[in-house]
């Protein structure tokens, strides 16, 4: 897809499914009929009536339908909200630099998801589970709030199934949650971390930069290891500047940037 | 079926990782084999801490008990992890219960027997200690990151009112 795509084409919303109280799934397929191609870690600009556009990551690739995985924040997103099956919506895209699927082939892959980035990453789970005789040891680490913000359950039992290690851990404990209570980082602290490893990772930037640093120290190679940066964008087609991150564009370099490319910028307070 | 010397378990698990032969010894005379139910407890908050643990499997939860509320989970100590240094802090009582959440296999280190041994062997005092802190700086730093919250929702910036 042209980066300079100016115009946003009408997709049909053919699915429309709540996740969490603030969070919800809507399926798009292009209403005319021409085909889509996605890869998995790009986004599209979705357009709210009346409210504008925001970056949206592909939480799902199946054929010509895109899932994407929303959670109303603001103007925008509370806009998307209104979204019911049978409307159309206004898309521009699939944008951006996705995740390294292709080199990942033949070796172990480590997936490091925190909150909502695990939507980002469910297409490179869901290609895993696919195609698993092409991976090696494939570890998910998915840390999350609480027992209620478990996103996606029922793929995290497919994955399982599909022989991913699946590790869950979650910030809060409840009493309906039986499973470990603690920060991200320590699952992975005390795993066994194959050195060249493919690492992606998806989460706040906080969560992302102590998780490569974890992942660092245990000796896994910085060139292997890619992070989504989701910096708040307005063009989506890097003209306006306004997701620049050092000498990058988030939206047109971007969001999978390789660790070494942005590990100066992730320290710097605001850019 | 095999059963395994002190000093070997001791030398498998991740927190004495690298002992020397002469530290492990030592350490070694103090531990015993012990097993928990689900439910079961390993500490309770106040009472004395005579011992620490090294789980060789099993999940246990670090619980604080709230009125009205009931137990409140505030981490988990999971296979591979060490359990408990209040043994190191004077006064030595628990701080926290700790229960077992499914069944558990531990190592119980006699911490009393240690902590006189600390004293005069600087050897066994460098190991534990260095051990202890990289564990402490760990767990504090997954603390601190919770305290953040940072997976819930940004604040709502925009207005509706034009
Ligand atoms: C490449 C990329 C992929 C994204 N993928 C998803 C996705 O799959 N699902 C999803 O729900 N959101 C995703 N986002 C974030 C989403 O674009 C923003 O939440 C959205 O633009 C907010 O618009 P709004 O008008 O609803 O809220 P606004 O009124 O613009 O913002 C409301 C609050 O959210 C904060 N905020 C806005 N954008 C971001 C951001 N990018 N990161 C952190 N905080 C932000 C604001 O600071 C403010 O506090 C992605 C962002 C990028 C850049």
């Amino acid at each position: 897809m042209s980066l300079s795509q100016p115009h946003p084409r009408p997709f049909r919303v053919c699915a429309v499914s709540d996740q969490l109280e603030d969070t919800w799934t809507v399926e798009l397929a292009p209403a005319d009929g021409k085909r889509v191609v996605a890869a998995p870690g790009q986004f599209n600009m979705l357009y709210a009536f009346g409210a504008g556009e925001a970056p949206i990551s592909v939480s799902r690739i199946h054929a010509d339908v895109l899932a994407h995985t929303i959670r109303a924040v603001g103007r925008v997103t509370r806009g998307l909200r209104q979204l019911v099956v049978g409307d159309t919506v206004g898309l521009r895209g699939p944008f951006g630099v996705g995740w390294p699927v292709e080199t990942m082939s033949g070796g172990d892959v480590v997936v490091v998801a925190g909150g909502l980035g695990i939507a980002p990453l469910r297409p490179v789970l869901d290609t895993v589970a696919r195609e698993r005789s092409r991976f090696g040891r494939v570890q998910l680490f998915y840390g999350t709030r609480d027992r209620a913000s478990l996103l996606f359950q029922d793929d995290l039992k497919t994955w399982t199934q599909q022989n991913i290690e699946v590790n869950v851990i979650v910030d809060r404990g409840s009493p309906d949650w039986r499973g470990p209570v603690g920060f991200v980082t320590q699952p992975l602290e005390a795993a066994t971390i194959n050195r060249s490893a493919t690492a992606l990772i998806c989460g706040p930037e906080v969560m992302m930069r102590f998780a490569a640093g974890t992942l660092l120290r245990k000796g896994l190679n910085p060139e292997h290891l890619h992070l989504s940066i989701e910096r708040n964008m307005e063009c989506g087609t890097g003209q306006c500047g306004h997701c620049q991150l050092g000498p990058y564009l988030v939206c047109r370099d971007g969001p999978v940037f390789g660790y070494d490319a942005v590990s100066d910028c992730l320290a710097i307070r605001e850019l | 079926m095999k059963t395994q010397r002190m000093d070997q378990l001791i030398g498998a698990h991740p927190f004495f990782e690298h002992l020397s032969q002469a530290v492990s010894e030592i350490v070694s005379g103090c531990g015993e084999n012990q097993v928990f139910e689900p439910g079961e407890y390993l500490a309770r908050e106040g009472q004395a801490a005579d011992h620490f643990f090294l789980l060789r499997s099993g999940r246990v939860s670090l619980e604080v008990s709230v009125p009205g509320k009931g137990a409140l989970i505030v981490e988990t100590i999971e296979t591979g992890d060490v359990l408990g240094w209040s043994w190191l802090v004077e006064r030595y009582r628990w701080v926290f219960d700790a229960r077992a959440v499914e069944p558990v296999r531990a190592i119980a280190l006699d911490g009393r027997c240690l902590r006189e041994k600390l004293g005069h062997n600087p050897a066994l005092a460098n190991e534990l200690y260095s051990r202890f802190v990289r564990v402490l700086a760990d767990r504090l730093t997954g603390a601190r990151m919770r305290l953040m919250d940072m997976y819930s929702a940004p604040d709502d910036t925009s207005s509706d009112v034009p």
